[in-house]
């Protein structure tokens, strides 16, 4: 909607005001989207344009798919992008499962032990284990090179558990007595009650799961071999540190410009995080977020 | 919740126990149990190491440029913001500008490559005009306010909202009061805006005080190459090369103790200060 409202008392700015305004939102606008436009646009173009241009293209003159149909012929970015999906997805579904039940056991008066747990648990967000044992815990666990590496270190958030807790607690009292005369089991309340009421908290919140599985880099690179290699640790490994690309993306046969393949495999990884990002942002609206930002 | 409850048990406090190392010397064969304790030796390594003590001077650095200059441009991009009346520009800009934060580090890094690097947009810009070219990625020098940089382009929009909710807080009254009463934008700002964001922009700077042992980790471990141990080695990527890449499992875990330790410490000391001032801080 297209609304302009000033209050009755506020004077309208000045000219100049207004344009050193205009001015640094259009630079704020530009710093975030130009190099979003290079890749898009780099990846598109022909290998002979990139490189009379000196490795970048601004806006191609004849695009061509080339580089994406390279990509997908087979080979490591394919098998990549298939891992961060799996992992992105079986991780998200585990990592909401765990932090929906633990939250609401917390959140339920007369649960065994509950406030001992949740101290317990807040602990471990002031003092996080150390970098070292948690490689040293994995290892010993035999998961090493496994995708379960990817997951289980980071099973549940706290913060993730603790907005949802709150969110939980906000369900007015009533309803959960309500169920409870019925007869309903925890498990049944849950089921029927609180997850329905809670279907913002806990978009939001798988959200923000499934955007930390598909960037996360650093675990793939302390834990896996290369051949499970997901997509951000391939972008690392080509892209950042120029490993040479050529004979390995697509298996065999010939290869466009490194430079625009380069640029395809980053626009591949970042276009999910696009396609998400409108869902995401109808619910910090919500202010689902600030709330918990607050709390 | 017993899934939930085991993965805080196993892996938070498995590892957390499993910090025990940092007083052994471990031995592969003999895992993290089996290994013989050599009680505070590996602290003492740690105290003598030249490369440590480098490591974490320049944590503090850059955490503290980060403070001088990341920190005020969430507020001010806030407040530019919140000036707005237009409500379809401003919700068009913020979602540009909150963007960023959801993309990865790796991404970020790769963009900032294209961007400012020897064959990057900038420098083809500089050359096409005659100027010199200016080498960004990979210099020593220019890597301290390049990775401020870095902060700032990702995560200065995710920064403004707590501001931009405590800007809907000031009361419209009083704004609306002083108006009549012939106080100017500024003198609006200054007297009635600011004195009512000043709680929460006190909190975040203490907030982030206390957090100034960490910098982002994943940030450096991947630019460290390309300019080298003396600019980029941090606490954690210390921690990282020493027992990762070196095997030196105990030491890194007595200097990842050491840093755990201190940034507890310092997170709890700096929730006091807000409790002294009044704000109710992270933990009650």
């Amino acid at each position: 909607m297209s609304t302009q409202v000033r209050p009755s008392w506020m004077e309208k700015p000045k000219p100049l005001t207004q344009a050193a305004k205009a001015v640094a939102l259009i630079v704020v606008v530009l710093i975030v989207c130009v190099p979003f436009l290079v890749i898009v646009s780099t990846s598109l173009a022909s290998q002979r344009e990139v490189v009379e241009n000196g490795g970048w293209v601004l806006w191609p003159t004849e695009p061509t798919l080339q580089a994406y149909r390279d990509i997908f012929e087979g080979g490591i970015v394919t098998h990549a992008l298939g891992v961060s999906v799996g992992v992105t997805v079986i991780g998200t579904l585990l990592s909401l499962a765990c932090t929906v039940t633990l939250a609401y056991a917390l959140c339920r008066p007369g649960v065994f032990g509950g406030k001992p747990f949740l101290i317990l648990i807040l602990f471990t967000f002031l003092f996080p284990p150390g970098m070292i044992p948690s490689f040293l815990l994995v290892k010993e666990l035999g998961l090493l090179d496994s995708y379960a590496s990817l997951i289980l270190p980071v099973l549940v958030n706290v913060f993730n558990l603790v907005v949802l807790r709150g969110f939980f607690q906000g369900i007015p009292e009533e309803l959960y007595e309500a169920a409870r005369l019925d007869g309903a089991s925890d498990l049944r309340v849950l089921w029927t009650i609180v997850l329905p009421l809670s279907k913002a908290a806990l978009a939001v919140i798988g959200l923000f799961y499934a955007v930390t599985y598909w960037n996360s880099w650093f675990y793939a690179s302390l834990f896996l071999e290369s051949d499970h290699w997901p997509l951000q640790q391939v972008l690392r490994t080509y892209v950042i540190s120029g490993a040479g690309l050529t004979d390995t993306t697509t298996g065999e046969g010939t290869v466009n410009a490194p430079q625009t393949i380069q640029m395809a495999i980053l626009v591949i990884a970042v276009v999910p995080i696009l396609l998400v990002y409108p869902f995401l942002q109808k619910y910090f609206t919500k202010g689902v977020l600030t709330g918990a930002i607050k709390s | 919740m017993v899934p939930g409850l085991a993965y805080f048990l196993l892996f938070q406090y498995g590892a957390l126990f499993g910090s025990a190392i940092a007083f052994k010397e471990y031995v592969p064969f003999d895992g993290v149990w089996g290994s013989p304790w050599i009680g505070f030796e590996n602290f003492q390594r740690m105290f003598g190491n030249a490369e440590f003590w480098d490591a974490v001077v320049n944590t503090l650095v850059i955490s503290v440029l980060q403070l001088v200059f990341y920190f005020p441009v969430p507020l001010a991009l806030a407040l530019l913001l919140h000036s707005l009346t237009w409500s379809t520009v401003r919700r068009f800009v913020q979602s540009v500008a909150y963007l960023p934060h959801f993309i990865s580090w790796v991404i970020v890094v790769a963009l900032f490559q294209q961007m400012l690097g020897d064959t990057g947009l900038m420098n083809s810009f500089l050359g096409d005009a005659g100027l010199s070219t200016v080498d960004v990625i990979g210099n020593p020098d220019a890597f301290k306010p390049l990775v401020v940089a870095q902060v700032i382009w990702k995560d200065a929009g995710w920064g403004t909202i707590i501001f931009l909710a405590a800007l809907t807080q000031v009361d419209e009254q009083l704004l609306e009061a002083s108006a009549i009463d012939g106080a100017g934008p500024w003198r609006r700002f200054w007297h009635v805006t600011l004195p009512a964001i000043r709680p929460v922009v006190i909190l975040l700077l203490i907030m982030r005080l206390g957090e100034i042992l960490s910098v982002g980790f994943e940030q450096m471990l991947l630019q460290r190459d390309a300019v080298g141990p003396e600019a980029a080695e941090i606490i954690d990527t210390f921690v990282y090369y020493q027992g990762v890449v070196g095997g030196d499992y105990g030491f890194a875990t007595a200097a990842g103790l050491f840093k755990g330790l201190m940034g507890a410490l310092l997170v709890y000391a700096a929730n006091k200060v807000a409790h002294r001032l009044g704000e109710s801080g992270v933990y009650k």
